[in-house]
């Protein structure tokens, strides 16, 4: 046991009744963490902010930033990054690996059957109204097969820890899910402020990403086709994921294109090269649905390829993820995700879902209605934390308004109780305070199912917020998977 | 690789020459005024008329003094060729392009805009000019360096490079053009110590002093022009940057699926000024006029670009290359 400094980072920490991922209620060390404290503790305080600071320094200089909105100047906002990991113990992350792992399978299966033979309508384990009302349901990908069989390549399910510490699936982030690309820069970046504790102790790598989405991306091509051209399309320089895209491109070697460039030429899909055509065969697309292909859905769209659709359903192109995928993560649907587990799986849920109230059901939507001040209520259909209304943070006129939004549109609105998210210790001002956290592990689905050890924990920098997206303020902070410790027990 | 990002990389080192031109034109002209006699102002008014901009520069500013004319080359936005405006174009080009520039490149990039767009923003500015435009020069070229070091010399490394080689070629002759006709004999300098000081300089400005007085060792005009235009080892004679675009014209065409036998039309259009460089006497060029010789000169660098753009770069680039490959295709069957 080595002699603590009286005064240390964390004297006078409190964790105010909240469940902290460092410390339990009595004030103890949890294992997972106990290492990491103690290397804290041997550091003096200006070490530490030190560190904080040149970590900051190291995202500006290299770039590493997100838009909210084209900035002119050039400028960019860093992504609010705390040093401070969120650590998970190899026991926990192991249940967590698997819940994920199902959760995907049982998502995959609904997508293949809702735009195929449709059982789980028929059987009424969902009501099918729910589906065809939903916003990302796509009548055009009725009777589709993605090569392989896969819909959802691509996922980012967001976890958040209660109270009593019940992890739940809060969200399935089945579309474009971003923030892997921080992931990965976090992981560097906290490698060179603690580059000897990654040394001497056993933390699972997360830095194969790139290879993993690579593999997965791989194995989606066209048959026939063995070096397979595959490229990532975004939207371009003012997306605020671009940062993201080109990393992606760039880890993987492969191009980054846009709608622009990209042609569909004699039943193929070819990207303009200054040497005239070249095919492509898979395309990890990051914008949204409705944007692909002009022809199909919006007229407008500049973003899309025309003609794109056609060549995907003679399967001479393969998309990740599959066209049509949002239906699944529709926040009604998701409801409906245990049943889905079992239904297809004949398994029982690993994870929880959070209990969700359908607006669009009488009972439930009386419940809300009678419930507002003690719940999240949520539309159906929108990302980025917009939107939303805190109940035990609203005033009465917002509630009033959302009770109007709901009687207009039940569908669109569901709710959930407001759970009170776990908190990490996170450097405030010179000084250590909780913050909520929640976490995005990233989850591929190709040859099997690969799951990121870790994944982005994102922080609410504000004091008391539970509002952890980028959008609103939020930070991150890089995320600790244990190792089974060898020769410990 | 992709028309649109090879138009870019174009662009990034385009705009990242045009930043380490502006630098070391301001750099040396810094230098020369501690030697220059009362009427030193004089000699800042060249370097806005070298960048085509004294129009936009009068209705701004007015007066050529020193302080106005750094100003505007430096941080003033309204001016396309100012030092802040080049770099942050450099910088967005190579933004968008970080999957295909190396991680090393961008940040050496990204941390001079940083650094430039601070001082812009800060009251006293430049507190040490010559420190300054001397970090502004050197770290423009460690970002050569380690684009010749870290990346594949690949096509796109072959667009970078035909970017700054065409706009090396632009700024000499512009360069040339303008301080030319004000050094030409005037009846009270001829011959005076000052004299040598400003033609110096005028080297200096493409860093070209110490290798012509190695070829030359002393001072004569149609030597300095011969140099500056016509030497086929300097590397910022126009000569010079015109051969090293020829070659890796070449290079991309050995590089695509046509193979080397295949010929574009900008590679066309570099052939024929070549070999009429190659073959060019200086005192040809001094009869004929200086002026109107690097006037066609400019004029051809343009055609060249818009060749570039239209065989590489455009979003119908595709139907060119396609195009002339079936005309190659029927020529050869």
């Amino acid at each position: 046991m080595t002699e603590l400094a009286k005064e240390t980072f964390f004297s006078g920490y409190d964790p105010q009744g909240f469940y902290d991922e460092y410390f339990r209620a009595d004030q103890q060390v949890r294992s997972a963490a106990s290492q990491f404290i103690e290397r804290v503790n041997t550091l003096s305080k200006s070490e530490i902010l030190n560190r904080q600071r040149t970590a900051e320094q190291f995202f500006y200089n290299t770039g590493i930033t997100f838009n909210t909105g084209g900035s002119s100047n050039g400028i960019d906002r860093i992504f609010p990054f705390d040093l401070f990991p969120r650590i998970i113990s190899h026991e926990e992350w192991g249940m967590i690996e698997r819940g994920l792992q199902q959760r995907i399978t049982a998502l995959n299966e609904f997508l293949r059957d809702v735009y195929g033979a449709q059982k789980i309508l028929k059987d009424k384990v969902i009501p099918s109204e729910l589906v065809y009302s939903g916003r990302h349901f796509l009548k055009s990908c009725m009777g589709l097969m993605p090569q392989q069989g896969i819909w959802a390549h691509v996922s980012g399910t967001d976890l958040v820890r209660d109270k009593d510490g019940t992890l739940y699936v809060l969200e399935d982030n089945l579309r474009c899910p971003s923030g892997v690309s921080y992931v990965l820069a976090n992981r560097s970046v906290v490698k060179r402020a603690f580059p000897n504790f990654f040394r001497n102790y056993a933390i699972e790598t997360v830095e194969n990403y790139p290879e993993q989405l690579f593999d997965t991306l791989q194995h989606i091509a066209p048959q026939s086709r063995r070096d397979a051209t595959i490229v990532v399309l975004t939207p371009g320089i003012f997306n605020s994921a671009y940062f993201e895209h080109s990393y992606l491109a760039q880890r993987m070697g492969v191009e980054l294109v846009e709608g622009q460039d990209l042609i569909v030429q004699d039943g193929y899909v070819f990207m303009k090269t200054t040497q005239g055509l070249q095919r492509v065969d898979v395309i990890y697309r990051r914008i949204d649905d409705v944007f692909l292909d002009p022809l199909v859905f919006r007229p407008d769209s500049q973003l899309g390829v025309p003609g794109l659709m056609e060549v995907y359903r003679q399967g001479r192109v393969a998309l990740a993820n599959a066209p049509g995928t949002g239906i699944a993560d529709d926040k009604v649907i998701y409801k409906f995700v245990p049943e889905m587990i079992r239904y297809y799986l004949s398994e029982d849920p690993m994870i929880a879902n959070v209990p969700t109230y359908l607006c669009c059901d009488e009972k439930d939507r009386d419940y809300v209605l009678k419930n507002m001040e003690k719940l999240v209520i949520k539309p159906a259909n929108e990302a980025g934390g917009y939107g939303m209304l805190i109940g035990p943070y609203s005033s009465s006129a917002e509630r009033k308004r959302f009770a109007q939004l709901i009687c207009k549109e039940p569908r669109n609105y569901l709710a959930q109780p407001t759970l009170s998210l776990s908190r990490v210790p996170t450097i405030i001002r010179n000084r250590c305070e909780g913050r909520h956290v929640d976490l995005r592990p990233f989850i591929l689905n190709g040859r099997n199912v690969y799951v990121m050890p870790g994944g982005l924990s994102r922080v609410a920098m504000k004091k008391g917020s539970l509002v952890v997206n980028s959008s609103q303020g939020g930070g991150s902070k890089d995320t600790w998977v244990m190792r089974k410790q060898v020769g410990s027990c | 690789m992709l028309s649109r990002v090879a138009h870019m990389v174009y662009w990034m080192q385009r705009y990242r020459e045009r930043v380490e031109n502006v630098a070391r034109l301001i750099d040396v002209n810094l230098y020369l005024s501690i030697d220059a006699p009362g009427d030193a102002q004089e000699q800042w008014e060249p370097l806005v008329i070298t960048g085509g901009d004294s129009v936009l520069f009068k209705e701004l500013y007015g007066e050529a003094t020193e302080q106005n004319v750094i100003e505007f080359l430096t941080f003033d936005e309204r001016n396309k060729n100012s030092i802040l405006h080049c770099l942050r174009e450099s910088r967005d080009n190579a933004r968008a392009i970080r999957q295909v520039i190396t991680s090393e490149m961008w940040n050496e990039l990204n941390q001079l805009y940083l650094y430039i767009y601070k001082t812009a923003g800060s009251k006293g500015k430049i507190t040490s000019p010559y420190e300054f435009f001397q970090k502004i020069r050197s770290t423009c070229q460690l970002f050569t360096g380690i684009t010749d070091t870290t990346m594949s010399h690949n096509a796109a490394w072959h667009f970078g490079r035909i970017g700054y080689l065409l706009e090396r070629a632009d700024q000499t002759t512009r360069i040339l053009d303008v301080k030319y006709f004000i050094l030409l004999p005037s009846p009270q300098h001829v011959g005076s110590p000052y004299d040598d000081i400003q033609w110096a300089a005028l080297l200096k400005s493409i860093s070209g002093f110490e290798m012509y007085m190695k070829k030359w060792n002393d001072i004569r005009h149609a030597s300095v022009v011969e140099f500056m235009l016509l030497d086929p080892y300097f590397p910022r004679s126009v000569f010079s940057c015109v051969r090293r675009t020829l070659d890796s014209l070449r290079a991309i065409s050995a590089l695509s699926e046509q193979g080397s036998a295949y010929q574009s039309k900008p590679e066309q259009l570099l052939e024929t000024l070549c070999s009429e460089l190659a073959q060019m006497k200086v005192y040809e060029v001094i009869k004929t006029g200086l002026h109107e010789f690097i006037d066609n000169l400019q004029m051809r660098i343009i055609e060249i670009h818009n060749s570039l753009y239209r065989t590489f770069f455009s979003p119908n680039a595709y139907e060119m290359i396609y195009q002339d490959h079936q005309a190659e295709l029927k020529l050869t069957e």
